[in-house]
């Protein structure tokens, strides 16, 4: 059972390392400047990555639910289905997921490099405290992102389903709207959004955990980039179960 | 405390572990405040680490440091801080940050650690930059600068805050016989103008020779000899001497 003790280690040690991120956001001084520097980094650099992979995993899913929704005479469900699917599940995983690889992979190989090429003892000799001034801000850019990358991937999830479901139906913007939204209550879209700060915490958390931590020079770099990308994945996948308990919990009408 | 109030560093049987590996082992040493002292050895032998260790980057398994007239050992981040601003770091490959230009490399810590207004800091900067040769370079990234430019822009770096004591990592390494020659004129321009205490690791005997007051040299983590060019040229330690007649 040496991989399990050995598993614990590793979940109380990035538990350890999230914690600090938390105290050390909430103390001054507060690194303004350095969060809209990975704002600018994690956000508009991947808002390309998430409307255009939304915007095709709507026409996608349309195409796919389409055949089955007129097997049984629920054509007009179509952009309820949609919408539903998208703000509730679909955008939040998925837009959590894209990052993970973009922006985790990112924060692994640059601290890890920076830690190899000795920039994070320069910064240590400098009086500066690099977690505050390396970690915390990612982490808090991944948390504040991440929703608002989801509202861009819903959107644009929407959009793709339109456009899809408008070239085979010639279905009216209007009514697909009104048809999308009909059913759709605040709490299927607040909750599962929200959820999505978990993830960004999550990225940014594991992501620097790697980076920040390792030792092992200029191999390290890779290393940390793929565990980056791979446990925060995983990681964001377990959350979602979890957090999905919680919402149906505490919103039992968001419930299916 | 440190004996005499002239010595900048000193290192008081200091030992320092990495498991099985005995870096250093019992080293005990000074630096006056104005001298020049060069760490000389083989790869592996504890230089660097004696460096990290004076910056309190690391912490020595036992034995004291003083960084003048300051036990550095055990200090908490918060204390090491007023201590830290003393001292000027040269790292091996200068450790600019690679997504700041060198304008904000340097006004890092002059935006952090002074309270100089934007003009006084542009100001600063500017002058420094000059002092190196790279006058005209601060809009650059370090990406798009030469080896030896790198190393001139992170000593601009390091001497910015006008420190009492500069730690050099292997200021010539990798750089033509010219431009690591340029490098010992501005560490001796410096030194020459405010007095500077300096502890330069190095592999460069012939530039140690050019600059330095003291010779230290460590073996296996023991400080085989220390005391003038001379005196280690005639130390008893076979190490040193062929170290020296290189």
């Amino acid at each position: 059972m040496l991989w399990l003790e050995k598993l614990f280690e590793f979940v109380g040690r990035v538990g350890i390392f999230g914690a600090r991120v938390i105290v050390d956001a909430v103390q001054p001084p507060f690194e303004f400047d350095q969060v809209s520097r990975q704002l600018a980094e994690v956000g508009n650099k991947s808002i390309a990555l998430i409307v255009v992979s939304g915007f095709a995993l709507g026409a996608v899913m349309t195409l796919h639910t389409r055949n089955t929704l007129v097997t049984f005479g629920a054509a007009a469900m179509i952009p309820a289905v949609q919408a539903v699917s998208f703000f509730v599940e679909i955008g939040p995983l998925v837009a959590g997921l894209l990052l993970a690889g973009r922006v985790g992979s990112g924060i692994g190989a640059v601290l890890s490099n920076m830690r190899a090429s000795e920039q994070i003892d320069a910064i240590e000799s400098l009086s500066i405290d690099s977690f505050k001034f390396l970690v915390v801000p990612r982490v808090l850019a991944c948390v504040i992102a991440l929703p608002i990358l989801t509202l861009f991937m819903d959107f644009a999830g929407l959009v793709g389903g339109f456009m899809s479901e408008a070239l085979t139906s010639h279905i009216p913007l209007q009514l697909y709207l009104n048809r999308a939204f009909d059913n759709l209550q605040w709490s299927n879209f607040v909750a599962p959004t929200l959820k999505t700060t978990v993830f960004g915490f999550i990225i940014g958390a594991v992501s620097s955990y790697f980076g920040y931590t390792t030792d092992k020079g200029a191999k390290g770099v890779g290393e940390a980039a793929t565990n980056s990308v791979v446990i925060s994945s995983l990681f964001i996948i377990v959350a979602d179960v979890l957090l999905i308990k919680c919402i149906f919990f505490l919103f039992p009408d968001t419930a299916i | 405390m440190s004996a005499s109030p002239n010595i900048a560093v000193q290192f008081k049987n200091v030992t320092k572990a990495f498991g099985e590996t005995r870096v250093l082992n019992n080293v005990s040493f000074h630096v006056e405040q104005g001298q020049v002292l060069c760490l000389l050895g083989r790869s592996g032998t504890g230089k660097s680490v004696t460096l990290k260790i004076m910056m309190a980057l690391m912490c020595p398994d036992s034995g004291e440091v003083w960084v003048d007239h300051e036990n550095v050992v055990g200090r908490s981040e918060n204390d090491l801080s007023h201590v830290r601003r003393k001292l000027g770091y040269l790292f091996q490959d200068a450790a600019l940050f690679d997504s700041y230009t060198l304008n904000e490399n340097l006004a890092l810590p002059l935006r952090r650690l002074t309270k100089k207004s934007k003009g006084e800091i542009d100001e600063t900067i500017h002058r420094a930059l000059t002092s190196v040769g790279l006058g005209s370079d601060g809009a650059k990234y370090p990406s798009a600068l030469s080896g030896g430019m790198r190393k001139r822009a992170g000593l601009a770096r390091a001497i910015i805050l006008e420190p009492k004591i500069l730690l050099a990592d292997e200021p010539s390494s990798g750089l033509d016989l010219i431009t690591a020659s340029e490098i010992h004129e501005l560490l001796l321009g410096f030194k020459k103008e405010h007095g500077t205490a300096m502890i330069v690791v190095t592999h460069d005997v012939h530039g140690a020779r050019r600059i330095a007051d003291r010779i230290a040299v460590l073996d296996k983590g023991d400080l085989v000899a220390f005391g003038s060019f001379d005196e280690v040229a005639r130390s008893e330690s076979q190490v040193a001497r062929r170290l020296i007649m290189v």
